[in-house]
């Protein structure tokens, strides 16, 4: 199993991080290690296996569609790096 | 009674004196603050200290003890691993991204805590976004094994495991994705319980993989996990996935009448990979102790243990890269000041915020999800996941409780795996099935190591078996002796 830099780059590029030139050997390196590992995975038959996402049965979680108390804007927006006029502010998204 | 006892009592015993009014909840937390003082450079275990909040909580508990209206746990010092939120006190996950965050609101466990009357004395350190098997990727510092200094407290949940058996606190709250409860519960001598899936609320637990957390107890001994596990446990409208089914006393059904229930011992982990002999052994000695306390043990087979870390860490990182994207630097947490674009400031505040493991995790994850790699690797550990719980059901046919090792070794020395994450995973071996299957799993001292390394004996049972996992460890506590043994929390290695 090999990951290349670039493919390094791509998934790092989908997930919104920059990983230094310094480093991405490394995590190359690493991820590599570990999906080598995870090959074996390949071996086990699941052909008629279904996946399971949640390993506790419960069907649908409904509850009444009413008003209730919950978190004040002012406190809301209290963690915001920045905020104004009862929003979130973001860097410009249109250059 | 001088400081150093108060400190050293279990939650139950201090409960005791406290309802007799023999010790009041003010001494008790300030000799606990005191003792934090004293052993916290030696340790880390902490990440904020709430000194002036416990001293009020504790003083308003000695109130309620005074009018007869007390909760449970009124008086009593815990602690709280710091990715449970608390209202208007900081929770940083350990991370640089959430240093400043402040959660306006109370985690569930943080309200039913409160309720009881427990004494907040803290926020305790662990793996930044609890990804981690030793607490040292912390974004702060390095928690230290009490027994050895220059050893791991085990991880995630490491502050809360060394501050427990380092009496700088008489109990804590912890949480387990993969073994971070139980784990560090093994490697500092103490007693750890990861619940069922769906037994506690997650509401107010910073999510790291959401089909695999749980929030769970640390603690002296077995009777207090009972005790703060009934303090915890219930459904929560505001998590959907907390199941409703009641709680019972855990503490009323601790028993050492163990002749009703049936042990199994899984072929499979006799003979793992990098089992250290002398864990071997005293997981053998405990189970000839419980044999002798009456029990019944049998063979059982758990055949895809060996494919349970290969399919934990494809699911556990492709959960935690999409819970993870919500730390975009705009509605909380660090955001880099000087980006120019949107995207520059995601990119630069989720890599500057963000430490080498967490960044690891995701980019794991997010390639596991990817186009062209989804069926190879997230949805076949999936269908692995399926066979893992499989397994578990098919074992449960034939016994009540499984025995295991918790960690294949004891405690490793700090730097020891930190640049081989493969090593440090598999490390996880004996405690990650049971996420991926939703079982409950529990660590108690059964021994120690190379003189004074504690070993964890774990028990695991079926969903929502809680109970008979509270009663089997404590006849096992009870016959083994072993408990009340401290460590003797020597001057820092300079």
């Amino acid at each position: 199993m090999k990951i290349t830099k670039q493919e390094v780059q791509h998934v790092a590029e989908l997930a919104r991080l920059e990983i230094d030139e310094a480093d991405v050997d490394k995590f190359a390196r690493t991820l590599a290690d570990i999906l080598e590992h995870a090959e074996s995975l390949s071996r086990v038959d699941t052909a008629d296996v279904p996946s399971t996402a949640h390993a506790v049965e419960i069907s649908n979680a409904f509850r009444q569609d009413v008003v209730a108390k919950h978190l004040e804007n002012e406190d809301a927006l209290g963690n915001a790096p920045e905020s104004e006029a009862g929003s979130f502010v973001v860097p410009k998204v249109i250059e | 009674m001088k400081p150093a006892e108060l400190c050293g009592l279990t939650m139950h015993e201090a409960c005791d004196l406290l309802e007799k009014r023999e010790i009041s909840a003010t001494e008790l937390t300030d000799a606990v603050l005191e003792r934090i003082q004293a052993i916290e450079p030696r340790i880390d275990a902490y990440i904020t200290v709430t000194g002036r909040e416990a001293r009020r909580q504790a003083r308003a508990a000695d109130n309620a003890i005074r009018a007869g209206n007390a909760g449970p746990l009124a008086g009593i010092p815990v602690a709280v691993k710091d990715l449970i939120c608390t209202k208007e006190i900081a929770t940083t996950c350990a991370s640089k991204m959430l240093e400043a965050f402040v959660p306006p609101y109370n985690a569930s466990v943080m309200e039913k805590l409160n309720n009881s009357g427990a004494v907040m004395v803290g926020k305790l350190n662990m793996d930044e976004f609890a990804m981690g098997s030793s607490t040292e990727n912390s974004g702060f510092k390095i928690t230290r094994n009490p027994w050895d200094l220059s050893r791991i407290p085990g991880g995630s949940s490491g502050g809360s495991a060394a501050a427990v058996a380092a009496d700088m606190c008489l109990g804590a709250l912890g949480s387990d994705t993969g073994g971070s409860i139980r784990q560090p519960a093994s490697h500092c001598g103490v007693v750890g319980l990861k619940p069922t899936y769906g037994r506690v609320s997650r509401y107010g637990l910073v999510a790291f993989a959401s089909s695999l957390d749980q929030i769970g107890p640390i603690t002296k001994d077995v009777t207090d996990a009972a005790i703060l596990l009934s303090a915890i446990a219930g459904r929560d409208p505001r998590d959907s996935t907390s199941v409703d089914r009641p709680v019972p006393d855990y503490r009323a059904a601790l028993s050492t009448d163990i002749s009703n229930l049936t042990f199994g011992i899984p072929a499979e982990y006799r003979d793992a990979e990098g089992m250290d002999p002398q864990v071997s052994s005293a997981v053998e000695a405990a189970v000839r102790t419980l044999t002798d306390a009456g029990a019944k043990c049998v063979d059982i087979s758990l055949p895809h243990t060996e494919h349970a870390v290969a399919a934990y860490y494809l699911i556990a990182p492709a959960e935690a890269s999409s819970n993870l994207a919500r730390y975009d630097g705009v509605k909380y947490g660090y955001r880099n000041p000087e980006a120019g674009g949107l995207k520059q400031m995601y990119n630069r505040t989720r890599s500057e915020g963000f430490g080498a493991e967490v960044k690891r995790r995701i980019l794991l994850g997010t390639y596991a999800l990817s186009a062209g790699y989804y069926d190879a690797y997230y949805k076949k550990a999936s269908q692995i996941r399926t066979l893992i719980q499989r397994d578990f059901a098919a074992a449960f046919t034939r016994c009540d409780i499984i025995l295991a090792p918790t960690a294949p070794t004891p405690a490793f020395q700090i730097g020891e795996k930190v640049d081989d994450p493969l090593q440090m995973y598999l490390s996880d071996i004996f405690t990650l099935s049971a996420n991926l299957a939703g079982i409950p799993g529990l660590s108690v001292p059964c021994g120690f190591a190379r003189g004074d390394l504690p070993v964890g004996l774990q028990m695991m049972g079926n969903h929502f078996a809680e109970a008979d996992l509270l009663k089997a460890a404590y006849a096992f506590e009870q016959a083994a002796g072993i408990n009340g043994k401290k460590p003797e929390i020597a001057e820092v290695p300079a």
